[in-house]
């Protein structure tokens, strides 16, 4: 079996896989990171989303061999070391943006790539176009809105603090 | 009020471990040794089984067995059973089919297991179900229930393919009534298949231990207590002591997980075949084709009214389609949890509804939150909605000339309305919808070649679920109390086991909230334990709306009795008459004097038994109940949904969404809004998005998320939630129910603003683009050519 290695959440990791193994398999089988969720086999339900060298990514349409060297972050490595949430997990919390929690790790990955590429000021709009990869069938999205436009918004002001 | 108790919106104990990927689904727990089970499954709706040829699969790498429906029947396993008797017109009980774990001589539906495949791996038990060689005569198959009466047999027990043929109502009166009205209106109506699709799929790990004889099952269910007794009792895979069930996290259920399913049962099988413990989890395929779907009913109904408006009768002809087999309380659906609720919220004097339940060669069809009520919503709420636009009168007018205004309210099809005030819901959600300013807001649409529309739907649903006497009476074969512990420690923190379960609805939170309320002690104090058969007495589990007005209820009454057995500790211990113990603020205090003690010494004292003797009074503080409900609950309220319909493309833009509801007293107005926002979402996606599609031969064509459309964020503005509050009567709470509220209202409000755009009652759901923008061009024939 071919060996990859990665970083993930900041740690150096290596692995034996079959050539077919996905990057959620390898995350979830050989880490055994299981906030990584697994919702549908048509990569519609963005569940398994995480970070690749900091660009979101469907982890149940990646080969673990495509990421041979590659910077890879998960739900587990968004929270501070001491447990403090990140600010957009935060969000969801403060603003009940998650019911049973199964898209709720890939909704933040998602909404942090949401950030990326929008910035911290997001309207409404923005969010529930931006969404289109994720799905919830839980909370009607009312909440998850919310949550991002809250979320980026610490996000930013956070940013301000740290450089001041 | 306090900032953690009742009434307050705390957050969710829960979301920290959910926020950081730390929550434990089924799939997330692996047991030393474990196995994959890969199911092979029939590609026809409809055949034979000739033959199966394990040979080749079994010699692949990494196959521990493969195993099939024969040795399921050789080892004398059971069928799985539906646990609600229904009886026909003529007194013939239901014709429930023999439905095997896996399928050994007929397959049924496409998707039906027919072979297991236990491998090392995923992959490669994958690799050898494709060498699983299955022969197979296909048989003609029978698709729509419109038509399952004239179609090819399916069960040996079944002629015509019929259920039962069943009846609720004074069939004579309803006539008379009819035959006496100035005014009649009539629909046809489909309410269309669903496909429950939680985003965690089905999952199941089963583990064997040789040395104590003990099954494990872990499993995606909303009441393992329930699932325990079925695998133990009707299937016989173990002795109910000896199998644990546990429902760890589960990622949202919405009635697809009360089912007890083949799956489970063939890993619990397998598991004790291979001596290895055996895990399942569903791909998205898997979970579109066996998971039990929802709604799926064709109906004729008729309202009779006088020239006023007034409301004499309704009629409702159903023939509800259960799919290929009767799946775990499916029966009770389209007619205990349908026709009795077909009064809405209005005086109606006469009720008559016919449902023929019918098996057809389709995924089998059971509770889909809501369960019998959207539809039976969807049927007065349209009835009630056309017959204004018939008889020109506004359809607010013609819903208050006939909502029932006084209670108690006994409807002519069983329920007795407890408590509710319609016009007040009605009232407040017309002013949030702002309805004055709609017809401006409807011209401001036609300058832009936009159709506008409005339409209410003023909802009743029957919660709660259930008193035992009662459910039992009409057929069910479990009661329908729920059970709590509530367990207090010697340093006063408190553990309440419950047997209701969590699954999004965040008990650990509002279970919690009453608890501390009760007992005077921090909300941090109380954890809330559930899902586990092991650590829980028997208790019903969640759906029907249940966990708040029953479970809540359960664990009330066993704080009740905490409180008096602590009252006896703490005379003990301030040395007065227990009588003159008053409890208050999480202190025991003599009345009339300054003499007191805290929960967490009383507590102390119950458990290290010094100031008492063990003659006088047991040590220790802890209690138990089962709470069973003196009656249903009937949340109610009112939907408002306002729509924009681009001309050009059939698209509909829903624009508005007002939802006032009374759910009696709210506990967490968090998450009841939240409860709601879910709720109107899957109605939605049900009148405008999600449409099950088999064609002629019983192949699902809209069989992933590709083909069969979920609602997105995209798809809804965001919601206007309320609530009015008239309590509950039957529970010591006065709690309702909100957990299905939105998806009972939602769809009649939808497609009645859509029809109210388009100036047309033939609106199909789901209301897609497409069927839309047909509509339109049928209408204006010239315009479109």
């Amino acid at each position: 079996m071919p060996a990859v290695s990665m970083t993930v959440n900041g740690k150096p990791v290596s692995g034996d896989v079959e050539a077919r193994t996905l990057l959620v398999q390898f995350l979830r089988e050989n880490l055994r990171l299981t906030g990584t969720h697994v919702g549908c086999d048509t990569s519609q339900c963005g569940a398994c989303v995480v970070h690749i060298d900091g660009i979101a990514a469907k982890s149940c349409t990646t080969l673990a061999l495509q990421c041979e060297g590659a910077h890879v972050t998960t739900i587990e490595g968004l929270a501070e070391a001491g447990g403090k949430l990140h600010p957009m997990q935060e969000a969801f919390r403060e603003h009940h943006g998650l019911q049973c929690g199964f898209c709720t790790p890939g909704m933040i990955m998602a909404a942090l790539d949401i950030v990326r590429r929008n910035g911290n000021d997001l309207d409404e709009h923005t969010i529930r176009e931006q969404l289109d990869g994720n799905l919830c069938r839980c909370t009607g999205y009312h909440n998850i809105v919310k949550a991002i436009a809250a979320g980026a918004k610490a996000m930013g002001s956070q940013r301000q603090v740290a450089a001041e | 009020m306090s900032a953690t108790g009742i009434g307050a919106a705390v957050r969710r104990k829960e979301d920290v471990r959910f926020v950081t990927g730390k929550g434990q689904y089924t799939d997330d727990v692996v047991r030393p040794g474990e196995t994959r089970a890969v199911f092979v499954r029939s590609p026809h709706a409809r055949a034979r089984i000739k033959s199966i040829d394990v040979a080749e699969a079994k010699t692949m790498p990494g196959v521990l067995a493969v195993l099939t429906g024969a040795e399921l029947a050789a080892d004398k396993i059971g069928n799985l059973i539906c646990g609600w008797m229904i009886h026909s017109k003529d007194g013939s009980p239901m014709k429930m089919a023999p439905h095997p774990a896996l399928a050994a001589t007929t397959a049924n539906h496409v998707g039906e297991a027919v072979a297991v495949v236990i491998a090392e791996t995923q992959a490669l038990g994958r690799d050898a179900a494709e060498k699983v060689k299955v022969d197979y005569e296909v048989l003609d198959a029978v698709v729509d229930p419109a038509k399952a009466k004239s179609g090819p047999q399916i069960h040996e027990i079944a002629a015509k393919n019929t259920i039962y043929e069943w009846s609720l109502g004074d069939a004579k009166a309803t006539e008379a009534a009819f035959a006496a009205a100035q005014h009649v209106t009539t629909l046809n109506i489909v309410n269309n298949r669903l496909v429950p699709n939680a985003i965690e799929p089905r999952a199941a790990l089963a583990e064997y231990d040789s040395g104590t004889d003990h099954l494990t099952l872990w499993t995606t269910s909303q009441n393992p207590h329930v699932a325990r007794l079925v695998i133990s009792a009707f299937i016989g895979i173990a002795p109910e002591h000896k199998l644990r069930v546990i429902a760890p996290d589960v990622g949202g259920g919405f009635g697809s997980k009360i089912f007890i399913y083949p799956e489970e049962v063939v890993c619990l099988w397998a598991a004790r075949k291979v001596f290895r413990p055996v895990k399942w989890v569903a791909d998205r395929t898997e979970s579109f084709l066996a998971d039990a779907h929802g709604r799926d009913h064709v109906t004729k109904a008729e309202l009779a009214l006088d020239l006023n408006g007034k409301i004499l009768a309704l009629r409702a002809r159903t023939v509800a389609n259960l799919g290929a087999y009767m799946s775990t309380f499916s029966s009770s659906i389209p007619t205990y949890l349908y026709a009795t609720l077909l009064s809405g919220q209005y005086d109606i004097p006469h009720i008559y509804c016919e449902v023929d339940a019918v098996y057809t060669n389709t995924a089998p069809v059971d509770a889909y939150r809501g369960a019998g009520r959207p539809e039976a919503t969807f049927v007065v709420e349209r009835l009630v909605e056309v017959a204004a636009r018939e008889m020109g009168l506004d359809p607010t007018d013609l819903r208050r000339r006939n909502f029932v205004k006084s209670f108690p309210h006994q409807t002519p099809v069983i329920m007795t309305y407890d408590a509710g005030d319609y016009n007040a819901s009605l009232k407040k959600a017309m002013e949030i919808a702002d309805v004055k300013g709609f017809n401006k807001r409807k011209r401001e649409s036609a300058r832009h070649g936009k159709l506008r529309g409005l339409g209410y739907s003023t909802y009743i649903e029957a919660c709660g679920i259930a008193p035992s006497q009662a459910v039992g009476s009409l057929g069910a074969g479990v009661g329908l109390w729920e059970s709590a512990e509530v367990r207090v420690n010697p340093t006063g923190t408190v553990e309440v086991l419950t047997g209701s379960h969590a699954h999004g609805q965040g008990h650990e939170t509002t279970f919690a909230q009453l608890v501390s309320e009760r007992l005077g002690i921090p909300f941090e104090n109380v954890s809330i334990v559930h899902g586990d058969t092991d650590k829980v007495q028997f208790g019903m589990g969640t759906y029907g709306s249940r966990s708040g007005a029953v479970g809540m209820s359960a664990i009330v009454k066993a704080l009740d009795k905490i409180e008096a057995k602590a009252k006896k500790v703490a005379a003990h211990m301030l040395e007065a008459a227990e009588g003159d113990i008053e409890f208050k603020d999480g202190k025991f205090t003599v009345a009339g004097t300054d003499k007191s003690a805290a929960f967490g010494d009383v507590a102390l004292n119950a458990y290290i038994a010094h100031k008492f003797s063990g003659q006088e009074l047991e040590p220790g503080l802890k209690e138990t109940s089962f709470y069973d409900p003196t009656n249903f609950t009937f949340p109610a309220g009112c939907h408002i949904c306002e729509v924009e319909i681009d001309r050009e493309t059939g698209k509909t833009a829903i624009v508005n969404w007002t939802a006032v509801d009374d759910f009696g007293t709210v506990i967490n107005p968090m998450i009841v809004e939240g409860q709601v926002h879910g709720g109107v979402a899957q109605g939605v996606g049900q009148a405008l998005l999600e449409g099950t599609v088999y064609d002629k031969s019983g192949q699902l064509v809209s069989g992933s998320f590709m083909d069969y459309a979920m609602p997105h964020a995209h798809d809804f503005p965001p919601f206007k939630v309320e609530t009015t509050e008239t309590k509950s009567p039957s529970n010591p709470l006065g709690i309702k129910g909100c957990g299905e509220a939105g998806a009972i209202a939602a769809p009649a409000a939808v497609i009645n603003a859509i029809t109210d755009a388009v100036g047309s009652e033939e609106v199909p759901m789901p209301a897609t683009p497409n069927a839309v923008w047909a509509l339109l061009q049928r209408m204006t024939p010239k315009q479109a050519a």
